[in-house]
Order: structure tokens, then sequence, then C-alpha cells
């Protein structure tokens, strides 16, 4: 691409108050407008990646530099964790309302950009409802609209669909590809599904652990628009064949064994 | 608040509900009468003397023809107890909240807490009393001594028990300390403090009979404790089960009106709250 990535990251390295080296020599350019899936086992330091990336984290070496200088102000930087972590005392309205309200907007001000983003998500009719009386994956659509409700610039997911089960998954996935296509934003989700990430990403950048870093950075070719038809159909099966592979590589290249 | 569809509960759970909510009410009332049966019974059977236990018909007459008397003693006894626990609500409310601001301040502050809640009652009373020339106002300090602690501790607790991640998100929006105090840290609180409420409440009402054991108040203006401390000295058992009747009910009165109340401000969203069939 011409124009300069959104952001990179030169050299990034995080260390635990343990000791531990979560993540070393991290580099990862990041395009405007991109879906990148970050993938790896369990305890590669995705999670600490991403929240280096959004700035919960302070790196004990290296850097993120964003386009322009700056870095995101609040807002600009929509976070999905891997569980909703909804408050429970809050309707799913109020909840969606929350970052805007922490900006000074009252709920009448907010109201109507809250119910078109409940409305993208799926949840139109469920303002009113509490935390509790929903699915598993509308708490998640939930949480995901609280994310977007600041039309930010990235969105960041962590695992966040692990917990669903896969019929739920496919359809938020494919609803948050719709998202991506429709608002135009840069996604970073991390996945440990060799399948969600070739479904979803145009790029999926392998993580190897202990110490977590960037070991291989793979295009995913596959025709656009993605739709639920294409899990099924061979050139979906190669691409996944070729991640996994990739992916087996870095992990046999590690020592460690194989999930 | 209108309610969403998904969950609309049909007839027959309802009326299995209701049925439940009348089991809960009528076996503890049932188990109440069938004591008293028992009670009442055993008195005229073996002949107890009323000075040493008296039947609960008697307790009832003496309830009838003293109840004027001890429920204005009953009156005062609430009031203590009511000033006190306003008094452990605002001031542990106000201690938990300043804890929360930083650990150190919390490392520094709780154990005097603690100071304040293992030392005997009956052993600081008498010190109390002696400082403060208002009987009645000494008598609120005891009762708040005890009622303060639970409040304190449980909701320091509840402050700090939001989810991490929750605390990320506000940080992520540039929320301010204060917002993170009042939108996430405070409602998070709020089912704790309501459980060490709950205690309090038993509590202050035992602390104010308490401290009147120990300041021996006489005269019209003393609360039940008085009155049961009399009734024993003048051998009146009768008298004396009635207060502590009074007593036991006020009890029962407090701690279900403290229930109520959480149940109704965490209805929409705490598990404890909740219908047990959901």
């Amino acid at each position: 691409m011409a124009s300069p990535p959104l952001f990179h990251t030169e050299r990034l390295g995080h260390r635990f108050a343990s000791g531990t080296e979560a993540l070393l020599d991290v580099r990862l350019g990041v395009d405007r407008g991109e879906f990148l899936a970050l993938l790896g086992p369990s305890g590669c330091g995705k999670s600490t990646l991403l929240r280096l990336l959004a700035g919960l984290d302070r790196p004990s070496a290296g850097a993120v530099h964003w386009d322009g200088g700056a870095p995101p102000r609040p807002g600009e930087i929509g976070f999905v964790f891997q569980e909703p972590t909804l408050m429970p005392w809050a309707t799913v309205a109020d909840n969606v309302w929350l970052p805007l309200r922490l900006r000074g907007l009252s709920r009448a001000e907010a109201g109507p950009r809250v119910a078109a983003v409940l409305e993208q998500v799926g949840l139109e009719g469920f303002a009113d409802a509490y935390p509790r009386q929903l699915s598993g994956g509308m708490k998640m659509r939930v949480s995901i609209a609280r994310a977007l409700v600041t039309r930010p610039r990235v969105l960041l997911l962590d695992e966040p669909f692990a917990a669903l089960d896969e019929l739920t998954r496919f359809r938020l996935n494919d609803d948050l590809l719709s998202l991506w296509r429709a608002e135009g934003m840069t996604i970073l989700f991390v996945t440990h599904s060799v399948f969600e990430a070739v479904f979803l990403a145009q790029r999926v950048a392998i993580m190897s652990p202990r110490p977590g870093r960037i070991a291989a950075s793979l295009p995913i070719a596959l025709p656009e628009p993605r739709a639920g038809r294409l899990r099924t159909t061979a050139e979906f099966g190669a691409a996944c064949a070729t991640v996994s592979d990739a992916l087996a590589a870095t992990m046999a290249e590690d020592g460690a064994v194989a999930p | 608040m209108s309610r969403s569809a998904p969950d609309a509960a049909p007839g027959a759970p309802a009326r299995a509900r209701e049925n439940g909510r009348l089991r809960r009410l009528l076996a503890p009332v049932g188990l109440g009468f069938l004591f008293l049966g028992a009670w009442e019974w055993a008195v005229r059977a073996f002949a107890i003397p009323p000075y040493l236990l008296p039947a609960p018909s008697l307790i009832a007459q003496t309830l009838g023809s003293d109840g004027a008397s001890l429920l204005a003693s009953l009156g005062i006894t609430l009031l203590i107890t009511a000033a006190a626990l306003g008094a452990a609500v605002l001031l542990g409310g106000l201690l938990a909240l300043l804890m929360a601001q930083s650990r150190t301040l919390e490392a520094a502050l709780f154990p005097y807490a603690v100071v304040l809640q293992v030392t005997p009652l009956v052993a600081i009373a008498p010190l109390i009393i002696i400082w403060t020339d208002n009987i009645a106002l000494s008598l609120v300090i005891c009762a708040w001594i005890v009622a303060f602690f639970p409040i304190v501790a449980n909701t320091t607790l509840g402050l700090n028990s939001a989810a991490r991640e929750l605390h990320d998100l506000f940080r992520l929006n540039g929320a301010t300390r204060w917002q993170t105090l009042r939108l996430l840290r405070v409602p998070a609180a709020l089912p704790y403090f309501l459980a060490g409420l709950r205690i309090s409440g038993g509590l202050a009402l035992i602390g104010a009979v308490v401290a009147e054991f120990v300041a021996g108040t006489g005269g019209t203006s003393s609360g039940l404790a008085s009155r049961i401390l009399e009734a024993g000295y003048r051998l009146q058992i009768p008298r004396m089960f009635a207060a502590l009747l009074l007593l036991s009910a006020a009890g029962l009165a407090i701690f279900w009106a403290l229930s109520a109340l959480s149940r109704q401000l965490l209805r929409h969203w705490h598990e404890s709250a909740l219908d047990p069939e959901r």
C-alpha cells in the first residue's frame, strides 16, 4: 500500500513484574482499514500485545508509532475483551452509552447513536434488557456495540468469541465482517483458531510463544466479500492448510508441543 | 421498564413462585405456634411458677396491660438504633470511600477500624458515658461503634470488586477518577454495602441495648434495656419477657426491612435478589 501504515511497532518488548519475558522484539505494521488476525497458542503474548497497542500497559522496550505522531485519543480505540464484561447493574442501552457518557454526553444526546449501533449489531428491541437476561452471544454483541459507539479508528478484539458455541461464533464472524465493510475501520483480531483467522482476516500474523514475537505474516487472498458459504470451499481449506502448516512450523521451531 | 419478550414468565411458574412465597411465610409462623403451644402446655402441666417461666398467655396479657409504657421505651431504643445506624452508614461509607482512594490509605486506616470492632463494647461504654454529658448521645456512640465495622469492611471490599476489564474500559475511554468511582466502583459495591447494612442493623440494636445496660439509665426517657433490668430487680418476670419479646420483634423487623430494601435496590441485576426458580 502506498499510504504509510496506521501504526507500526518498533522492537516492542514487554516483561512482566514477575520477570517473565512476554514479548520480545515485536515488529508489526498495520495498514489503515486492514483486518489483521493475530494467531497463536495460549500464552504467546497476543493479549499483552493488544494491551500495549491500546495503551493499557506500557512496553518495557521499544514503542508503538502511530501515523501522524500522536497516539489515539480516548474513544479512537475500541476494545472487546474475552468476556463481554458488561456492567450487570446497567441496561443494554446504558452499557453501550458508557463510553459516550464518560465524554460528557447525556443519555438523550447519546440516544440516537446508541440506538443506531444496537441496530447494527442486531439488538434493536433489547435496549432495556439487563445483561443477565441475554445469551452469551447477545452479551458479546452488546460488548461490540459498546466498542463501536465512539466510531473508533481501530477495533481491538481479544479472543472475543472463544467461549461461544460454534454456530453463534459463525454468525458473529459473519456480522463482524459486515460491520468492518460498512465502517471501514482497522481491526486487530486475536484468536487461537486457524479457521476463524483465515475466514476473517486479510492477513494473519502468527505469533510464537516464550517470548512472544511475530513469527510469520501471511496474506489471505480469498474472494471478497466473504460470507458463510466460503467456509465449505476448497480455497478456504487450502488457505487454512497453509496457515496451519506455518503455525505448526513455528511451534516446532520453538520445541513446543503442538496443541 | 419494559420487560423483553424472551423472559416473559408463563402462568404455571408464576403460581409455583406464589406457593413458594406462601411457604416461606407460613413455615416459620407455624413452627412458632407449635413452640408456643408446647410452652403453654408445659407451664400448666408442671405448674411452673410465673417468676421462673411465665406462660405465653401471661406474657401476652402483660403485653396488653404494660404495652403503652414498654412501647414508649421501645421507641427510645429504636431511635438510638436508627441514629447509630445512620451514623454508621454515613461515616462507614465515607471511610470506605476514603480507603478506596489508595492502598496506602487503606493499609493505614483499616487496622484502626478493626481495633474499634474487636474492643468489647462493655469495656469502653463506661468511658464513653463519662466523656459525654449527654446520655442519649453516649448510647448512640456505643451502638455506632458496633454497627460501624460491617459497613466499612463490606463496602471497602465492594469498592474493589469491579472486574479488571471494566477498569481497563474506563481507562481506555479517558474516565476521570470521579467517574470511575461513581459509575463503576460504587455500583459494584452496592450489594456488599447492603449485606453489611443488614448485619449492622441488628448490631446497632444490640449495641443500643448493651450500652443502656451499662449506663443504667432511669426515669421516663429510658429504653427497653432499663425496663428489662427494672423488671428483673422487681421479679416481674412476665414483664421482662414482654420486653424481650418486643426487642426480638424489633430486631426481626429491622432485618426484614433492610432485606426488603436490599432486594428492591438489586432486583434487576444481582443474583441474591432474583427468584430462585429463574
